[in-house]
């Protein structure tokens, strides 16, 4: 799809004034956040896990291409195919022309993030062939053309009264008489309206959460069984995902899997993990008959050895998201592509440019949360703050902003004139708005006064205390 | 330049480096070869048999998998079917064309259909063995093979699996090397841990998305019929 990080703003607030959004992001602010926090605290060994994950995801990085040669080889020997894809052109080429070479006209795709990077449907479907959704989330959205706005749970901006609207809507066969109000309901119609798809398609199409180097296995973790019978019912599974997934070991894949499901949905595992090695083997009674794997780059390589690295750790798990002031206020839309929250205000950057994205690391209060549950202890607030100084120093912010930002840069540099500046001004605000205790509006600070008071400064400045206090004084 | 050596080189000129000396790749491959394992939580590895038994059985049920104890694999037709009648299912199994399976006295029940094979889109309930259960999360370890088609663990509603008490390991890693162990590496590694599940829909946890909507584990607790299952730590 067709980045629209550059209307932040617009979307932000038009989530803000969406009743049924609003609704639907409350659910989510205190789901995911308790049942997460309950997972772990039945796991001593959490922290010390974070730690080794991060670590493994760190040396990994650092012989990255040693490792994708080894994958690579044993891919190969256990009989599947490895394409390259140095952009998101060249992977949609690589899927379609696999494709083509199978006669394929229905596709059925267990939930990829890279394929949504990849805009994937989309080509497909231009191509004369049908891409099904089956991942139940996923399925909602593509019906209702729509993008993810979670990356675990895509269709999470929706209440079950627009899920049935849409299924009574694309489901012609659908007896208007029969009750969907219930989730159940609505679980059990996909699951009745898909299952001849999977039966069908010629070609299934998953991601993967990890590649293990040592024997060439994908791995995918899912609930819901769509992912499985994807991978095992069509002639060929294809296998598309981004060159940093993966891990040299199953050892290094289990500590990782020990920190996923945990951090993404609170459970203790997920339903499914599964691995899959090539195609079937000799004797097999199913399982596709051509394996293939797409590795993408699409500007991966450029993170590495730069200030943006630690990104690159990323498991996919959404804690971040779901630990989000901002993402749980205006929804995952608003970030205007497919990665949204913490993780995507720093990768939609690093993809698709920072003139396009570069409201994305501003939209932050740098609370610090989205680094404190990462599994992976990804510093997410300094690099958003690196993408910040890149915005100013590449002169992509706007004029007024520059100018005020390096007048106070002067000000503050200057330590006689800064204090003797805030001292005045706080004398001044604390004089004016003694009143009331608080401003409601105030010139040149209309950005935090539209949403909240601005409190009148009291007493004295912490820097007059402090050089008192540094003077053996105590202070008052 | 091909995207692959494109990819590969672009790797290498960001991390201001070549190809890795022959000194460091050697060093690698040692590391892999180790199989070292990383920190293994103490909740199932430091548990006697009895207890981690226990262990899995508590953590399966948590996630809505049903467990019955048998004390014999003959046991295992009787103990079937009358898991099909209070579920109120069809007496038709499609069965994994395994030779541990088919030993049990099938013909001690007559009225229980048993086809052996891969499933297909009309069958309802499957039965098949696993390599190992682990108790650290309630997880069964499935692999594919010719004796162990792997639709068998997704099309059907309800799936019912043979463990062997000795089939039950601590850890994830003690399960990774039972498949290290076999001659060649499966298609298809399957960890499953409860039935499928979606909360997808303003996070309503629904069970049966697109899996088994039911997952009956059948263990068995004696000696009997361990020797069929591989040996397990």
């Amino acid at each position: 799809m067709e980045p629209t990080s550059d209307n932040f703003a617009a979307n932000a607030r038009a989530g803000l004034a969406d009743p049924v959004l609003q609704r639907a992001l409350g659910l989510a602010r205190t789901g995911f956040p308790a049942r997460r926090q309950q997972a772990i605290e039945r796991l001593p060994e959490f922290e010390a896990l974070r730690e080794e994950g991060r670590a493994i995801k760190d040396h990994t990085l650092a012989h990255l291409d040693h490792y994708l040669e080894l994958y690579e080889r044993n891919v190969i020997a256990a009989g599947g195919q490895v394409h390259w894809a140095r952009t998101a052109a060249e992977a949609r080429a690589a899927v379609l022309d696999i494709c083509r070479a199978a006669g394929a006209t229905i596709v059925t795709k267990g939930k990829s993030m890279v394929a949504e990077e990849i805009a994937l449907n989309d080509y497909l479907e231009a191509n004369g062939i049908t891409p099904v959704e089956t991942d139940l989330g996923e399925y909602i959205i593509q019906l209702r053309h729509e993008p993810p706005s979670h990356i675990i749970a895509p269709a999470i901006h929706l209440m079950k009264e627009q899920v049935a609207d849409t299924f009574r809507a694309a489901h012609t066969g659908l007896d208007p008489a029969r009750p969907l109000s219930e989730p159940r309901e609505m679980c059990d119609e996909a699951r009745t309206i898909l299952r001849p798809s999977f039966l069908a398609a010629d070609v299934g199409i998953t991601g993967a959460n990890f590649l293990v180097a040592e024997n060439g296995a994908g791995i995918i973790v899912t609930n819901e069984g769509n992912g499985d019978l994807t991978q095992t019912l069509p002639r060929i599974h294809i296998v598309i995902t981004g060159i940093e997934k993966v891990v040299p070991t199953l050892e290094d894949a289990t500590t990782l899997l020990r920190l996923l499901a945990r951090s993404a949905t609170g459970q203790e595992f997920s339903s499914y993990t599964t691995l899959s090695t090539g195609p079937r083997r000799p004797g097999d009674l199913d399982g596709p008959e051509e394996y293939h794997v797409v590795l993408l780059d699409n500007g991966r390589s450029d993170l590495l050895g730069g200030d943006f690295q630690d990104m690159l750790r990323c498991l996919r798990c959404a804690a971040c998201l779901n630990h989000c002031p901002v993402y749980a206020a205006v929804g995952g839309h608003a970030y205007g592509w497919v990665y949204p929250g913490p993780m995507g205000a720093v990768l939609t950057p690093a993809l698709v440019g920072l003139g396009e994205a570069g409201h994305l690391p501003n939209a932050s209060t740098f609370c610090g949360r989205c680094e404190e549950v990462c599994p992976v202890k990804i510093p997410l607030p300094k690099m958003m703050r690196h993408w910040r100084e890149r915005e100013f120093a590449q002169k992509l912010s706007p004029p007024a902003y520059r100018s005020g930002l390096r007048l106070w840069a002067w000000v503050a540099t200057q330590p006689a004139l800064y204090h003797a500046a805030t001292e005045i001004a706080g004398r001044v605000l604390g004089w004016i708005g003694r009143p009331r205790g608080h401003f409601r509006s105030l010139p040149l600070a209309t950005g935090w006064t539209l949403a909240r008071d601005l409190p009148a400064p009291e007493g004295r400045s912490f820097h007059s205390l402090w050089a008192e206090r540094q003077r053996g004084r105590p202070a008052l | 330049m091909s995207a692959r050596d494109d990819i590969l080189g672009g790797i290498r000129g960001a991390l201001k480096r070549g190809k890795l000396p022959e000194a460091q790749t050697g060093a690698l491959a040692e590391r892999i070869a180790a199989h070292r394992r990383n920190l293994v939580p103490a909740r199932a590895a430091a548990l006697g048999r009895a207890e981690r038994l226990d262990l899995f059985v508590a953590m399966a049920e948590e996630v809505q998998t049903t467990v019955t104890r048998v004390a014999a694999a003959s046991e295992v037709p009787a103990e079937v079917a009358r898991y099909l009648a209070a579920e109120n299912l069809p007496a038709e199994l499609v069965m994994a064309p395994d030779p541990a399976l088919d030993a049990m006295p099938w013909e001690a029940r007559p009225l229980l259909s048993n086809r052996r094979g891969r499933a297909g889109a009309s069958d309802a309930v499957s039965l098949t063995p696993c390599l190992a259960a682990i108790a650290e999360t309630g997880t069964l370890m499935l692999i594919s093979g010719a004796d162990t088609p792997t639709t068998l663990n997704f099309l059907p509603d309800t799936h019912i699996v043979v463990l062997h008490a000795a089939q039950v390991v601590a850890s994830y890693e003690d399960g990774w090397d039972l498949v290290r162990a076999r001659e060649t590496w499966p298609r298809t590694v399957n960890l499953i841990t409860g039935p499928s599940r979606t909360g997808d829909i303003e996070q309503h946890i629904q069970l049966g998305a697109h899996g088994p909507r039911r997952l009956h584990v059948v263990l068995v607790e004696g000696l009997e019929g361990a020797a069929d299952g591989p040996a397990a730590a």
